[in-house]
């Protein structure tokens, strides 16, 4: 290559790399803008919001003054909510999708289930309000009840569910599975003692990411008819009487953090709006720190996986 | 056929004998019509050149290919001493995989200790007496020439070990349940030399105590430790014999282009 060739050889290479430095701007503006809106926001809550936070505010119940009003049956309410909604939607998930992949057959029928939990995924959540009013409110006649919002949140994060299982388990090298099935294991074996062990990181991550969008879901809440103002906590786990015996609590009305920020927003009192604030301060630590808990989660189960 | 001659003039006893074995990938034939016998206590290895079928006949054994749709066998491989057809609708293939055991090309320890990797095949069979497990775990490693390595750590990850003990920990796993016939599909391909020579050495140890069938594209390897060799090429078995014949004065003009091609 002679001295001119080399010469415009450099200049083309320059050239192309000004498309690098150019998209790397961009990338950092885009990036910049999201995380800058959220930060704004966040901000905007924490000094509205900062000054009302105390233990009062946790251990209160709602009141007419804003100065006494607190949050404690909407974050007991968003708690016991989540965990009926992670005991139904983990398991059906996840036998969801380990079926999928583990023992269905690939064919057309398949196919359509499988372009289906996808579309799921993107259906308005206040239609699975009105589905759930339907079926478990008045069909199932269980109330609008925790158990009822759990029930129609798990339906919300199913798809998540399914699609992070299924992930996961496409992760799994095929040579571990037949490895396993060499050892003469049955399908079953395989799927309990390496495919869901193995993709456990992978499921878990799913399943708290989607309780983190749960947990700040309004509309389906309302539709099923949570209450606004509730002063008082359901009975304690195992407390109740029989003979619905200790999952009363089950069957209790209730109210979430959501739409405790919601009924507080709505109010034309500025203290109140200070009080919205401070519990959607509250919902953000909550979401952050269910995150949190999923890349927590995710590092230490992967710890001891290595292919 | 010359493979029926062989086997009639050595007259040892048969592990197994494939009739007629034709194998499809859908509507690909992969092998076709093969006949062979597989002898006890003997290391009987698979050579010829990549994509002739090696690998998919040995996964007959095992019924590795039920695990995909669209596979089929045709004929029979006639187990022996009780003359199971392996490749029958009626044999479960989880009950052939609890007799025949594999070693794969690439190391597939379990993401697990190094115990429970061995473990596992005794686990799938049901047994949980932890005395048993010990003992069996023992001798596996012993027999995969593994224990002295790793005794002290069995509570270990298996993917911590070097890639040729993984192999090691992967034949303790294939021998931990007393298998009739063990398959090895190319053990030795991801290795270094002296990582090989060992696993060689094993192989050759083993011998005494179940019949081998192993594919190798190394044909010194097959020299070295295979007692018969068996040459496939595009789906067929072109040649079977005694390991020296075929490799000193091989009947069939394609066996000899193949292996002095090599060699040479
Ligand atoms: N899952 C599959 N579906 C369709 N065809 C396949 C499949 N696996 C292998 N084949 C084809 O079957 C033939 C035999 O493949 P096989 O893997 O048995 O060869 P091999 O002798 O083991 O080769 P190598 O030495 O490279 O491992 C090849 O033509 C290959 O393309
Ligand atoms: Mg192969």
């Amino acid at each position: 290559m002679n001295q001119q060739e080399l010469q415009a050889l450099r200049a083309m290479i320059v050239a192309h790399k000004r498309w690098d430095t150019l998209f790397g701007v961009i990338g950092i503006l885009a990036l910049m803008l999201g995380l800058m809106t959220f930060a704004a926001l966040f901000a905007d809550m924490a000094i509205n919001g900062l000054g009302r936070i105390s233990v009062d505010f946790l251990t209160s119940f709602p009141s007419r003054r804003a100065a006494n009003a607190g949050i404690l049956s909407a974050w007991v309410g968003s708690v016991l909510v989540m965990l009926v909604t992670a005991f139904a939607a983990v398991p059906l998930g996840v036998a969801a999708g380990v079926y999928l992949e583990e023992y269905a057959p690939k064919n057309w029928i398949t196919d359509i289930i499988e372009i289906n939990v996808s579309n799921l995924a993107g259906v308005p959540s206040i239609i699975y309000g009105l589905l759930a009013l339907g079926l478990f409110v008045y069909t199932f006649g269980l109330g609008q009840s925790i158990l009822t919002a759990g029930l129609t949140l798990a339906l919300l994060i199913l798809p998540v569910v399914i699609v992070a299982t299924r992930e996961a388990i496409r992760s799994i090298p095929q040579i571990i599975r037949e490895g396993a099935y060499a050892c003469g294991a049955t399908t079953w074996q395989v799927v309990s003692d390496h495919i869901v062990p193995y993709s456990s990181a992978g499921i878990l991550t799913g399943v708290i990411i989607g309780m983190a969008r749960a947990i700040g879901e309004t509309a389906p809440i309302i539709t099923v008819g949570a209450l606004t103002f509730i002063a008082f906590l359901p009975t304690m786990p195992f407390t109740g009487e029989l003979p619905a015996g200790p999952f009363d609590w089950l069957f209790a009305p209730f109210t979430v953090m959501p739409i405790q920020m919601f009924n507080w927003t709505s109010r034309p009192e500025a203290a109140f709006l200070s009080n919205a604030a401070a519990a959607g301060f509250i919902l953000v630590l909550m979401t952050l720190a269910m995150n949190g808990l999923a890349i927590w989660l995710r590092y230490r189960l992967r710890k001891n996986i290595k292919w | 056929m010359n493979a029926m001659t062989d086997r009639y003039e050595t007259l040892l006893p048969l592990k197994a004998e494939a009739r007629n074995l034709s194998f499809y990938y859908g509507n690909f034939q992969a092998l076709k019509n093969i006949n062979m016998p597989i002898y006890e206590k003997k290391v009987t290895s698979l050579i010829g050149p990549s994509g002739c079928g090696k690998s998919t006949y040995l996964r007959c054994f095992n019924r590795m290919h039920d695990l995909y749709p669209g596979n089929r066998y045709e004929g029979a491989i006639d187990f022996h001493p009780d003359h199971t057809d392996l490749l029958s609708k009626k044999v479960d293939p989880i009950e052939v995989r609890m007799r025949i055991s594999m070693v794969f090309q690439k190391p597939n320890p379990f993401p697990k200790s190094i115990y429970e990797n061995v473990a596992y095949g005794l686990r799938v069979r049901g047994e949980n007496a932890r005395s048993v497990i010990d003992d069996k775990v023992e001798a596996a490693l012993r027999g995969a020439a593994l224990w002295g390595e790793v005794k002290d750590r069995l509570k270990e990850l298996g993917a911590n070990l070097s890639g040729g003990q993984q192999q090691r920990l992967c034949i303790a796993r294939a021998l931990a349940t007393d298998p009739e016939l063990m398959l090895f599909d190319e053990p030795t391909s991801a290795l270094d030399p002296i990582a090989t020579a060992s696993i060689e050495e094993l192989i050759t140890e083993l011998k005494e105590r179940v019949t081998i069938l192993i594919v190798t594209h190394n044909m010194q390897q097959a020299a070295r430790i295979s007692d018969y060799t068996a040459y496939m090429y595009i789906g067929e078995m072109v040649e079977f014999g005694v390991t020296d014949q075929i490799f000193i004065k091989p009947k069939r003009k394609e066996t000899e282009d193949y292996i002095t091609g090599r060699f040479g």
